[in-house]
């Protein structure tokens, strides 16, 4: 328990990350570092599209899976760590 | 073995030949009119049949199908939350949120995608993957399109009477407006009904001029003020100076006086750079160059007079067509273009009258109309006189330093592109415009296009390199844009035109060293020759002896000629 808590928080003190968010397969942040309008709109885009990356893999392959979803948009960086019950989603601005 | 069946037919039996014979026309059927079935009828008068000769047409009508676009949005609101969970109560959702944490599978699942993650966003932060790596090395496309102009718009001369377009200049701001002075330089072409006005044109709207400028005589020169974009002064055929302010009207604001204007038309007024912005200088052909200050125009502020003997004799003076500022260096040293062919460099600050003028430059056959300095090389000018284009280095004065071939067709204007060092324009008298870029072809312009049937008399390059109106003589300018090629710097354009006009600069210092080394040997052993036998006084023979030489040469070449001919003659009877 202790040990998540820990992960979590050493992955926000990363340099350049801006946000952490823990989704569920619901679609229910578990925990975020962000204010709530900002996770609620994360979480419904980003598990939407990572619904759709991963079955675009599966139908290319259906041994393979969705291992990592990046997203590099101008200003930053938005990392998905997908599982089949947890979503991991990081915002973090590159160094440039 | 061979089945043969014979079949055997009498001849006469075949089919006879036809034999026609004549017969007088017989009668088989005479229907008579009968009149009683007349009235079965009725007459129909008049008829009417129409009748058409044209294409047979047909009409269709498409419609494309309505796509009905609706305009949606997303609202996104907290969701998937468990029936028992209201999520806008903030205990329950913790409560929740607590429920899910103490989950094992939450536990391993975090720490693995904790490590995945951490790794993706050390990799972030250790190096930029996204970077460009080649960027020096992207080679600028160089575009090969062929140069070219196309024409933009027209302004044509509003009066029934025609008058010359004599001078064009722009705007300084944005240049959207073009100010064209019109009138007639052909001597005493000046019919009592021809107009006396000028016109500012709006770029965009070439129907209609949008100001008119009303001078007592007709304009031969007109320029905008750099600094003040409202005021123009301009050089009438009387001589006079004259200056406009487009925020008071047509009328002009002042005018100089008769007495102490120039004698013969004002063929170029420039604006001079002043604190207060106010003074210029013009030039005409009665071989004055005067310095006015637009306040007072009662009397100019100074006067020079273009002697080539320095005496300030106004019988001997040149005429003058062309004037030149060095804006950038000295603005005190000019130079003036005159009619009979030299380029006279002239210090305003000289002393004595005699020192104002300072050098001249000959080579040129005819009157200069056109006299610029290279905006990036100001050592080095361009003359555009007869039927030559030259281009001259300040140090060099007895010879340009790089000429154009004789064209058929006198030139009348040019100037220098104000974006490329190695552009400059020049426009002939049989309306064609041409584009000279030395740094790509020495012998020819690189673009030579015909603007109208009859000749161009001005230009003039807006400051952006980009667009050039030219005027013609039946009083039309034309608006002309150039293509991107010939109005960007190419890379290391200055450079080279630097190096073309050094290494041209230093041939023809040669050649002068040369030159006059063989004149000084001549004049040694002339002066030898003139030594050793004083009998022969003739060392130079007069004009009338070189006169009556060159003729009896010329009819003996003749006779030769003549001789040579009647041979031919006898030689072609003689084989006939």
């Amino acid at each position: 328990m202790a040990e998540v808590e820990e992960t979590l928080k050493r992955i926000q003190t990363h340099k350049g990350v801006i946000g952490t968010i823990v989704v569920n397969a619901e679609g229910i942040p578990i925990r975020t570092t962000l204010d709530n309008s900002t996770t609620v709109q994360y979480t419904g885009l980003l598990h939407q599209l990572t619904m759709k990356a991963r079955s675009t893999v599966r139908d290319i392959d259906p041994q393979n899976d969705l291992a990592f979803l990046r997203i590099r948009s101008k200003k930053h960086e938005i990392m998905v760590a997908p599982d089949k019950e947890y979503l991991l989603i990081v915002i973090q601005n590159p160094s440039e | 073995m061979e089945i043969v069946h014979v079949y055997t037919k009498k001849r006469n039996e075949f089919g006879r030949q036809c034999n026609f014979s004549d017969r007088p026309a017989e009668l088989h059927v005479d229907i008579l009119p009968d009149p009683s079935l007349a009235s079965n009828f009725i007459e129909r008068d008049p008829c009417d049949i129409p009748i058409q000769c044209t294409q047979e047409m047909s009409e269709h009508e498409v419609n494309t199908e309505r796509f009905e676009s609706d305009t949606r949005g997303i609202n996104h609101v907290e969701g998937g939350w468990p029936k028992d969970v209201n999520p806008q109560e903030m205990e329950q959702t913790i409560r929740f949120r607590k429920k899910v944490e103490k989950d094992e599978h939450y536990f391993s699942t975090i720490m693995q995608l904790g490590s995945n993650m951490e790794h993706c966003i050390k990799q972030n932060n250790a190096i930029n993957i996204y970077q460009e790596y080649f960027e020096e090395e992207e080679v600028v496309e160089e575009s090969e399109e062929q140069p070219s102009a196309k024409t933009i718009n027209v302004f044509r001369d509003p009066n029934e009477i025609k008058r010359t377009a004599t001078c064009l200049s722009w705007h300084p701001d944005g240049s959207c407006k073009l100010a064209v002075a019109y009138s007639s330089l052909g001597f005493q072409n000046i019919s009592p009904d021809m107009s006396y006005d000028s016109y500012i044109w709006d770029i965009e709207n070439p129907n209609k001029p949008e100001m008119t400028l009303k001078p007592v005589s007709l304009l031969v020169c007109l320029e905008y003020n750099p600094k003040d974009s409202h005021i123009l002064v301009g050089g009438s055929y009387n001589g006079q100076i004259a200056y406009w302010d487009t925020r008071k009207g047509s009328q002009p604001v002042e005018m100089s006086t008769i007495e102490h204007s120039h004698r013969d038309p004002v063929y170029k007024v420039i604006w001079l750079q002043s604190k207060t912005g106010t003074d210029t200088f013009s030039a005409s052909t009665d071989g004055q160059v005067l310095w006015w200050d637009i306040r007072k125009m009662s009397e100019p502020t100074e006067r020079l007079v273009l002697d080539p003997n320095k005496k300030g004799n106004l019988d001997n003076a040149l005429g003058a067509i062309s004037l030149e500022l060095d804006y950038h260096f000295v603005p005190t040293k000019f130079m003036v273009g005159t009619e009979q062919g030299l380029v006279v460099s002239c210090n305003r600050k000289a002393k004595t009258p005699a020192e104002k003028i300072v050098c001249t430059y000959s080579g040129h056959h005819g009157p200069i109309y056109a006299l610029q300095r290279n905006p990036f090389f100001p050592k080095n000018f361009l003359t555009v006189a007869d039927w030559t284009a030259r281009i001259w280095s300040e140090d060099i004065k007895e010879s340009s330093i790089m000429w154009t071939k004789y064209h058929m067709a006198y030139l009348s204007d040019g100037c220098w592109s104000p974006v490329r060092p190695s552009v400059f324009f020049t426009v002939k008298m049989d309306g064609t415009l041409d584009v000279w870029d030395f740094l790509f072809k020495q012998n020819d312009p690189t673009l030579s296009l015909k603007v109208c049937d009859e000749a161009l008399y001005s230009l003039r390059v807006q400051d952006n390199g980009r667009f050039l109106a030219c005027g013609s003589q039946l009083g039309t300018a034309t608006l002309l844009e150039i293509s991107p090629g010939l109005c960007t710097l190419q890379r290391n354009e200055k450079a080279l035109a630097t190096a073309m006009f050094e290494r041209e600069t230093k041939r023809e210092k040669i050649l002068e060293a040369r030159h006059r080394e063989m004149r000084l040997k001549e004049r040694s052993r002339s002066e030898q020759s003139k030594d050793e036998d004083t009998k022969e006084g003739d060392g130079e023979e007069s004009v009338e002896e070189l006169a009556t030489r060159t003729e009896a040469e010329f009819y003996e070449i003749v006779e030769a000629e003549l001789k040579k001919r009647a041979k031919e003659q006898e030689k072609k009877v003689r084989r006939d």
